[in-house]
């Protein structure tokens, strides 16, 4: 592992976590190692990628991350402020400073609500009239038609559907935005269009962007850090254009060279017959 | 030596048109590529080709194997080629295995039922020799073992043994790698190459992948709303697309250019 970078400012990183760990027990003797001794840092206003395969330990950091779950040691901090084993209660400012977009928005969204009611429930039950307006605003933050509020999932394609999430994710105003495989769902085309989107919308509100990815093109699209992950462990880590340029780690350079692209392989046409 | 040749294939449910005119042939030991976005019609065309379309849908035109017509083939004419002259891989390993039978008994039945071996035990040690081929660890025990025992990687290893278990003359492959990761994705097209180039096998490939089409298949077809917009050599495609829709495609897949 490369020696972690120092955040631009002295000032306090936004998340910290340090020493990670999380087991999984399994039964009285057999137990899962998800992550093991995972310590990064992301600093305000970064796009910090997480590229793995399955299995590596994405999805159980971004969970940690997130306060959904409990790690077996080591700590989580969102602002200086703990949040690994805290409860609930203490958790109300991190649900609305740190959102999530997961992958399948079929699967996260409720087919019985309609979008304008998916988009305003994390805003809570009182002010409605506030929130009408502000459903009004995100929906046009995510390039929706106005009138889409009405409407069910079911009406929209997957990508219309992933910005669905994504102003559901935008309503409580948070600092800190997680995608978790945002696009693997969607088609090249709509992928483009979103990740274009997600960019877009960090830059103009000013987050913070933890992009979760197993795909090493879509993440240097997005992203200005990056950490690999293999079994449960970070094995490289730093800026983006480093680690593409001079992978130091082999399962990096491994991950790399098994990437598909499009220029290597046209480029192996070239050469062909 | 054509091996499949479609004409004028259009597939309509109700009044519903579903796919158009669709007309590409492929040779022996032939590798091509049909690229499109979800509802371009590829599985639909790659489920004609097979006699699968699910109920409801009906096709017109032709779609000839050899000397064979497929459209409006009996299914006892259509069972007999299945697995046989034509076989298939499909996306989601886990649905397409048998939760309930071990591996190398669902290699061993396409040679049972078309008697491509004389007898049981020759049919498993042949599925053991695949399963060396298609580079599983522990061929033996692995024969032995059920679905959920493996990994998504080492169950589309098996899919691919029970598809060239009787060294058919066309291979479809339908998004055979779209579940499965980068590391792994770029060891099953290399034995997806190796296997079609050894046995001189014409390959159907679908995908919504342009880089996977680039690396694998030598021609390509450009599918949009039911019908094939563009075709020709995959350099010639995509690096120098005539079609709009071809060129959109290309932008949005480049990240790398963007």
């Amino acid at each position: 592992m490369t020696a972690p970078s120092e955040p631009p400012a002295a000032t306090q990183p936004l998340i910290e976590a340090r020493d990670l760990e999380r087991r999984y027990t399994r039964s009285r003797r057999r137990s899962v190692h998800a992550l093991r001794g995972v310590s990064f840092e992301i600093a305000a206003g970064q796009r910090f990628g997480i590229v793995g395969e399955s299995g590596s330990g994405k999805s159980t950091l971004v969970r940690l991350l997130a306060a959904l779950d409990t790690p077996t040691a080591g700590s989580v901090s969102f602002r200086g402020n703990r949040i690994d084993g805290v409860a609930e209660r203490g958790l109300r400012f991190l649900r609305s400073e740190l959102q999530i977009v997961f992958q399948d928005p079929m699967g996260s969204l409720d087919p019985r609500m309609r979008v304008r009611d998916i988009i305003r429930e994390p805003l809570g039950r009182t002010r409605r009239a506030e929130h009408t307006e502000r459903v009004a605003e995100l929906l046009e933050a995510v390039e929706l038609p106005a009138d889409s509020g009405q409407r069910y999932p079911h009406q929209f394609s997957g990508g219309q559907r992933q910005r669905i999430s994504i102003a559901r994710a935008l309503a409580p105003r948070p600092s800190v935005l997680i995608a978790d495989e945002p696009v693997s769902a969607l088609d090249v085309s709509v992928r483009a269009q979103i990740l274009d989107l997600l960019l877009d919308l960090v830059e103009r509100l000013g987050l913070t962007l933890v992009f979760v990815s197993h795909d090493l093109n879509v993440v240097r699209y997005v992203c200005d850090e990056v950490a690999v992950m293999r079994h449960g462990e970070i094995v490289e880590r730093g800026p983006i254009d480093r680690v593409y340029a001079e992978p130091a780690h082999p399962y990096t350079q491994q991950l790399l060279a098994a990437a598909p692209s499009l220029r290597a392989a046209l480029a192996r046409l070239e050469e062909g017959p | 030596m054509t091996v499949l040749r479609v004409d004028e294939l259009s597939v309509s449910a109700g009044g519903q048109s579903l796919v158009r005119d669709v007309s590409f042939q492929i040779g022996a030991g032939e590798r091509v590529g049909l690229i499109g976005e979800s509802g371009s019609g590829k599985t639909l065309t790659a489920s004609s080709v097979l006699g699968l379309l699910p109920d409801g849908l009906h096709a017109t035109g032709s779609v000839r194997l050899g000397e064979q017509e497929l459209l409006g083939a009996s299914e006892r004419t259509l069972s007999r080629l299945r697995g046989m002259e034509i076989s298939m891989v499909f996306q989601e390993p886990m649905t397409a295995l048998n939760p309930s039978m071990r591996v190398g008994s669902q290699v061993a039945e396409p040679m049972l039922l078309h008697g491509t071996r004389p007898d049981r035990r020759a049919a498993r040690s042949a599925a053991v020799e695949l399963f060396d081929s298609v580079r599983l660890p522990d061929p033996e025990g692995t024969a032995r073992a059920y679905p959920h025992q493996l990994s998504g990687g080492q169950r589309q290893r098996v899919l691919l043994a029970i598809a060239l278990a009787n060294d058919p003359a066309l291979l479809i492959c339908d998004e055979p790698t779209t579940a499965l990761d980068v590391t792994v994705q770029a060891q099953i097209l290399a034995l997806i190459l190796a296997a079609t180039r050894e046995r001189d096998t014409a390959l159907l490939f679908i995908t919504h992948d342009l880089a996977v089409v680039a690396s694998v298949c030598e021609r390509v077809l450009v599918m949009l709303d039911g019908e094939i917009i563009e075709s020709g050599g995959t350099r010639e495609v995509l690096s120098s697309p005539r079609h709009e829709y071809t060129g959109k495609l290309l932008a949005a897949s480049d990240l790398e250019a963007r």
